[in-house]
């Protein structure tokens, strides 16, 4: 592993206490993001990607979470280890964060203007006037017009791609290092998203930021990410260089997931298809989650769990991989 | 020959929320589908898209034009003939965690249209269900069970079911898979055209995903604020645009293979309040080509090819 990691995540596994008992949703889940690079965690619903993400800005309320093993290493420092006060200093500072649901994530009653200068006040312990002229400076840099009238509206005003616009100015407005988007065009029509994915690119750059993306749109990710870990079942199974895993899929379930996009095939054709669902947490058993629906499903898949593997020009977690 | 199913100049006008105004929820849309083909209607949220498909089988009473139906006027029909008629055109709606009864099995909710059209006897109606619970692919054990107890795409197999088991002509699909991961989503569109085969049925699929909608639709549509900005076969619309609207939207869509990536042509702001809409054409706002007359007169649809644009430039966009 690189020593110039910003954001190192080592052997994670979150776990949550239910009726049921506890239940493992995310697994020995380890990756690297370096200072200005940017890197996708892909997978579909309950895979475990939002909750990584929430996770490493400590976000998810301990009980029901726990983090069972594994570390966060953030310049250096372990935010699995962190307490919530230190957490507090770091979320909106040195690591800003874009929901998908902007709607959800602002507060209605408070002006956007107020909401943006909040960061400054908590971090630089700037008071609201001062704040105001950075404010309209961050308005203007993610492409909000006429940031003066804006800033005593209301997010209900607010079309949804102007909000997501203002999570993204509160999310940078303390110049973070690292930038935590989960979903963020999700909600959004399509030419919205299209203006949503440009300007996270345009202020990746001028920023330097380092984003972590969390989406299940693999389009995105092939456009807006140097790298990529695919998730499944609270594991990732295929991690690599974005261009590499997508022109070579090797493990079966990236593989499954890149064909079955109606994208690809033919018209009036059938689609290639994953049979059958994802296990549910707690369900996932022994040996490989993929197993049961995994076309290459080899005896030995069933009973040991395979680890990440170098193979070709990226490494994926599985016995029999498409060569 | 009579088209199955045929829209003229329909429109659903709602009173703005300053009680002055009116929003053009769907303007003068004109349609039409012939036996087996699938339409495709794409469109951005606010578009009108939903409102139209509810129109079409007469969920929502539009405020003018026609629905033809096998040629049958559908807006001169009483309450009961309306009822009748609907054993032929059923729909599927795009939530299905919020389009189930949670409080009945899944036996219970797929026999629930034979029972209002009283069809057949008790133990055929149960042997009828029996199939359709096999024909979309869904374990026959868990005919007893509850909704909450299955995932989203299963869920969908069981509005599916609902929706061929009085054997329409005519189904309805509203954002089918827009709820579902895409692993679900390939399975749910297998299983759509393997009953469109079996059951010669007719399809309006309306989608926000153009890619869904390239890969199911022999026509498409495209709306933009209650209008139908673009029609024609879905390769002239969606392979060779002829709209300024219909290109963005296709244009915005990311691409995995770096190959076929084309540069976003990025629309500016957001669409237009429904409530005021702009004069001329409604999308001359955002249009990277409008002119001096797109901000005056609203353009018509015209011919080009094989499709129809509702665009001033048409020939030359």
């Amino acid at each position: 592993m690189s020593e110039h990691a910003l954001l190192r995540v080592d052997g994670l596994t979150v776990g949550f206490s239910t009726e049921q008992g506890p239940v493992r949703v995310v697994e020995d889940v380890s990756f690297e993001l370096k200072a200005g690079h940017t890197l996708g965690l892909v997978g579909e619903s309950g895979c475990g990607k939002s909750v990584t993400a929430q996770t490493i800005m400590r976000l998810l309320p301990s009980p029901p979470s726990r983090i069972d093993a594994g570390r966060i290493l953030f310049d250096g420092k372990d935010l699995a280890a962190a307490t919530q006060r230190e957490m507090q200093k770091i979320r909106g500072d040195r690591i800003g964060m874009v929901f998908q649901e902007p709607m959800t994530s602002l507060n209605p009653t408070l002006r956007i203007g107020e909401q943006i200068a909040e960061p400054l006040m908590l971090h630089r312990g700037q008071r609201r006037a001062e704040a105001d002229e950075q404010v309209i400076g961050v308005l203007k840099q993610v492409g909000i017009g006429n940031a003066e009238r804006r800033l005593l509206q209301y997010p209900h005003e607010l079309s949804g791609g102007l909000r997501q616009r203002v999570m993204i100015a509160m999310a940078i407005i303390c110049k973070p290092k690292l930038l935590i988007a989960d979903e963020p065009t999700t909600a959004l029509d399509v030419t919205i998203q299209a203006q949503i994915m440009e300007l996270l690119k345009a202020l990746q750059k001028e920023l330097g930021l380092a984003v972590l993306l969390i989406t299940h749109d693999l389009g995105m990710v092939a456009e807006m990410c140097e790298t990529i870990a695919v998730m499944y079942a609270g594991r990732i199974v295929e991690t690599g260089r974005t261009v590499d895993v997508f022109a070579n899929p090797h493990h079966p379930y990236t593989y499954g997931l890149l064909t079955s996009s109606p994208r690809r095939a033919r018209k009036g054709e059938r689609l290639p298809s994953i049979p059958g669902l994802v296990p549910p947490p707690g369900a996932r058993g022994q040996g490989c989650s993929f197993a049961a629906r995994c076309p290459n499903v080899l005896e030995r898949c069933r009973i040991d769990a395979p680890p990440l593997i170098a193979l070709g020009k990226d490494a994926a977690a599985c016995w029999n991989p498409v060569p | 020959m009579t088209p199955l199913l045929e829209a003229r100049g329909l429109s659903k006008f709602f009173p703005a929320r300053d009680g002055k105004g009116l929003v053009r929820a769907v303007n003068d849309v004109s349609l039409s589908l012939a036996e087996g083909e699938t339409l495709g209607i794409v469109g951005e949220s606010g578009c009108g898209k939903s409102t139209l498909a509810r129109m079409l089988m007469r969920l929502i009473e539009p405020s003018g034009g026609k629905v033809l139906f096998q040629g049958e006027d559908l807006l001169s029909l009483s309450r009961a003939a309306m009822r009748q008629k609907r054993r032929d055109i059923q729909i599927v709606f795009q939530d299905p965690y919020a389009s189930l009864d949670p409080r009945m099995n899944i036996a219970q909710i797929i026999a629930e249209p034979l029972d209002i059209h009283g069809i057949g006897s008790t133990a055929e109606r149960a042997a009828k269900v029996k199939d359709l619970i096999a024909l979309v692919g869904l374990d026959p054990a868990s005919a007893t069970r509850y909704p909450h107890e299955f995932s989203g795409g299963q869920r969908q197999r069981i509005g599916i079911a609902r929706a061929i088991a009085l054997e329409p002509r005519l189904v309805v699909l509203d954002e089918p898979v827009s709820a579902l991961d895409v692993s679900i989503q390939s399975q749910i569109l297998n299983l759509l055209d393997d009953l469109k085969l079996r059951l010669r049925l007719s399809y309006v699929f309306i989608s926000h995903d153009l890619s869904v909608v390239q890969h199911v639709s022999d026509r498409v549509a495209v709306m933009y604020l209650g209008r139908i900005v673009e029609e024609g076969p879905a390769d002239a619309v969606l392979g060779a645009p002829k709209h300024p609207y219909t290109q963005a939207l296709i244009s915005a869509i990311p691409e995995i293979d770096s190959t076929r990536r084309k540069t976003h042509v990025l629309l500016p702001g957001d669409p237009p309040n429904p409530e005021d809409v702009p004069p001329g054409c409604a999308f001359n706002p955002r249009c990277p080509i409008a002119q001096e007359i797109c901000r005056r007169d609203e353009p018509p649809l015209r011919s080009s090819g094989a499709s129809r644009a509702r665009c001033h430039f048409v020939d030359e966009a």
